[in-house]
């Protein structure tokens, strides 16, 4: 797996540019070499795409949810293509903490990767007993806390739809890790996700990642069949990067510049990684591009300095929150 | 030409059509790619970037043929089945244009470990692959064999191709307009008797695996099927592809046809336990869509699955 790249595919790094980010807000220092990183669920274990590249030229990798014991998924058919976008129910299929931990961490830092958490759970304790396992390897850069999880004692309820359920999570993951960047997780899938934001932030978050897929559903018009096997499933892809800006626009808005962002939500392109760092992210994720061209995030990392350069910017950072209104407008 | 990638495994290229034909209702391309056709062996598959409105993922297809030096360095075929947006948008592209394949993907058929009679068993386009895998079994000193079925004569591919190749080819249709009147699962108990093959070979609908496999399972002779499941990336990342799949001790555990697979052993498939057991539709009570928040799948041996369910419950419905 250690071959050479063989060729081509983005520009060299551009000397002169600063990609660097700091994602450690009021915790610290976490300063990732450039901004891109891949979205939960996107990546597996990182060992498929560096069949093809090597991952290490990420910012970080952010990995699969994981939960306290293994899990198997829901049926299939788990996705089916939609208008620029695709639908997917997983039903967070991975193969536990330990696993992940005992196995897949230790190889990504061996291969030189910085590694992000994603943890989940369906009870408050789960994601403490997660947060704990977790907190016991010293690779893991930073925990994200896959909010989007239905609460078992709240019918089912998800998480991040509320913002006491959404602080009462962070809280006991905070408890757990108490000096690790925690990054929450949020879903669009609620009347303002502002709130929400501020109420992970004040539970002890360090930042917030968003957005989380919107559910959606698709249904067979001929034979009336849904086209998910579980039914509703997550909308991912270009389809909702609208509501990534604006939602993300929304959180930096109202946590202000010394909260990271991690955004994400349909970025393909440079400009799209643009967008979302306008709008108010501090480091962007790619997700759903990377199975249209498992090249998408080494291509981003490789093309965004010479982007900046040539538009006369030396760093990114510098573009955060830049947004214009129109003069007649203001 | 650009090629990204590693010096193994697949590889990301932009391929030109260099021919495209007609099989009765399916398509064939060849295209140019070099590197893909040196990787390749038979059972793998390509991802193909396909540019239709509002489409964003990439189709599979089974590697059909490769051919090295020539013209262009080294072309691989496929054969396509055009019935949807995807499929139609391939069907129409014209020589001289380029795609953006990826691969070979996927694990190749085991080859035999020693000089035997192979029955290769292909259902509609899935006999695409057979014949890639019917020359390299030869090649290998093999005897090979086919049974090929479709619905009618239109969806058997190039019926010369077998006949050339194999000591024996039967063909099945369903409407009787070529050869035997009925599925390949008919006749498939008479053709390893007369054959006397050792091992089978499959691929096409995954309904078809089953059968071919449980007939292969009651004579005790080994098969390799090629089964197809919805994919959204191919390559092992997203988790939408996977089947039911046996371990050791009687367990079952969910596994990605795209990296573990396409080809597995039939015996290792827990058909029952997949939505290939039951073909009809069921009427889906509106009530029950997602509102669940686990589910327990009783596996044999293992305990049971559990599976977390991402869903927003409709707050008035309660
Ligand atoms: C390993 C493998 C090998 C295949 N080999 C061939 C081949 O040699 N020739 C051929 O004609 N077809 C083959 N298929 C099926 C082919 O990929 C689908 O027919 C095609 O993706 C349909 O796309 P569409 O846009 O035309 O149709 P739509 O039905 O509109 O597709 C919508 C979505 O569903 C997915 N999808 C639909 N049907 C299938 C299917 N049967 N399997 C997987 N995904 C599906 C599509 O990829 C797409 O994301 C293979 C599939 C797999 C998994
Ligand atoms: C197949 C698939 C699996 C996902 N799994 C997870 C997951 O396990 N945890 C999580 O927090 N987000 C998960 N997500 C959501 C993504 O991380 C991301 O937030 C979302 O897809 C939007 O980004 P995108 O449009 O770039 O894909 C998943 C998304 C997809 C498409
Ligand atoms: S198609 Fe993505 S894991 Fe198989």
């Amino acid at each position: 797996m250690t071959a050479p790249t063989t060729t081509s595919g983005g520009a060299a790094p551009t000397d002169g540019i600063d990609l660097s980010v700091d994602l450690g807000g009021n915790d610290g220092a976490l300063v990732l070499p450039n901004p891109i990183v891949t979205a939960s669920g996107c990546f597996a274990s990182g060992r498929e795409i560096d069949a093809l590249w090597d991952v290490a030229e990420l910012g970080a990798v952010v990995a699969k949810s994981v939960t306290r014991e293994p899990r198997q998924g829901l049926p299939t058919p788990r996705m089916t293509e939609t208008p620029s976008g695709m639908l997917n129910a997983i039903g967070l299929q991975n193969p536990g903490v330990d696993t992940w931990v005992d196995r897949d961490v230790p190889w990504l830092a061996a291969r030189g990767a910085r590694v992000i958490a994603s943890i989940a759970g369906n009870t408050v304790e789960d994601f403490r007993e997660v947060a704990k396992r977790v907190g016991t390897s010293r690779e893991v850069v930073a925990v994200e806390v896959n909010l989007s999880c239905p609460n078992v004692s709240h019918r089912g309820l998800v998480f991040a739809t509320q913002a006491s359920t959404a602080a009462e999570v962070v809280r006991a993951v905070r408890a757990a890790l108490p000096t690790m960047p925690l990054f929450a997780k949020l879903t669009p899938d609620v009347t303002e996700i502002a709130p929400v934001g501020r109420a992970v932030v004040e539970a002890g978050a360090t930042g917030v990642s968003a957005i989380n897929t919107t559910l959606g559903m698709a249904i067979d018009a001929e034979t009336g069949r849904v086209k998910v096997a579980n039914g509703y499933a997550g909308l991912s892809g270009p389809a909702i990067r609208p509501m990534a800006v604006r939602a993300i626009h929304q959180l930096h808005a109202e946590l202000g510049p010394d909260v990271p962002i991690i955004g994400m939500g349909g970025v393909r392109s440079v400009e799209d990684v643009v967008e979302l760092v306008r709008a108010g992210a501090s480091a962007v994720a790619v997700g759903t591009a990377t199975f249209a061209d498992p090249f998408t995030a080494r291509t981003l990392v490789r093309s965004l300095g010479s982007w900046l350069e040539q538009r006369g910017f030396t760093s990114l950072s510098e573009l955060r929150g830049s947004v214009h209104r129109w003069p007649h407008n203001p | 030409m650009s090629v990204q990638g590693r010096d193994v495994g697949p590889v990301a290229m932009t391929c030109e059509v260099v021919d495209r034909r007609r099989y009765g209702r399916y398509w064939g391309l060849t295209l140019s790619a070099p590197d893909i056709a040196r990787r390749a062996a038979p059972g793998q598959f390509v991802n193909v970037a396909v540019e239709a409105p509002g489409t964003l993922l990439r189709r599979p297809f089974s590697i059909a043929g490769v051919s090295l030096g020539g013209q262009v360095a080294g072309t691989i075929d496929i054969v396509l089945d055009a019935h949807g947006p995807g499929t139609d948008a391939l069907a129409t592209i014209a020589p001289g244009a380029s795609l953006d394949v990826l691969g070979p993907l996927g694990k190749p058929f085991p080859m035999p470990q020693r000089r035997v009679a192979t029955l290769l068993v292909g259902g509609g386009y899935g006999a695409a692959p057979m014949y890639y895998l019917g020359e390299r079994l030869r090649a290998g000193g093999h005897r090979v064999n086919f049974l090929i079925g479709a619905a009618d004569t239109q969806r058997i591919i190039d019926p010369i191709t077998p006949k050339r190749m194999a000591n024996q080819a039967s063909f099945t249709t369903e409407d009787g307009s070529m050869g035997h009147r009925g599925r390949v699962t008919d006749l498939l108990a008479d053709d390893l008797a007369s054959t006397g093959a050792k091992v089978v070979y499959a691929c096409g609908p995954n309904a078809m695996l089953a059968a071919v496999g449980a007939i292969c399972e009651d004579l005790g002779v080994p098969c390799q099927v090629s089964v197809e499941e919805h994919m959204a990336c191919g390559v092992g990342v997203c988790m939408t592809c996977v089947l039911p799949l046996r371990g050791r001790g009687g367990t079952i555990a969910n596994r990605r046809v795209c990296i573990d697979g396409p080809v597995f052993t039939s015996t290792r498939i827990a058909w029952d336990q997949s939505r290939y057991a039951d073909p009809a539709p069921t009427t889906v009570d509106a009530g029950t869509i997602g509102d669940r928040d686990t589910i327990e799948v009783e596996a044999e041996g293992d305990g049971s699955f559990k599976a977390g369910v991402r869903t927003v419950r409709p707050q008035d419905t309660r």
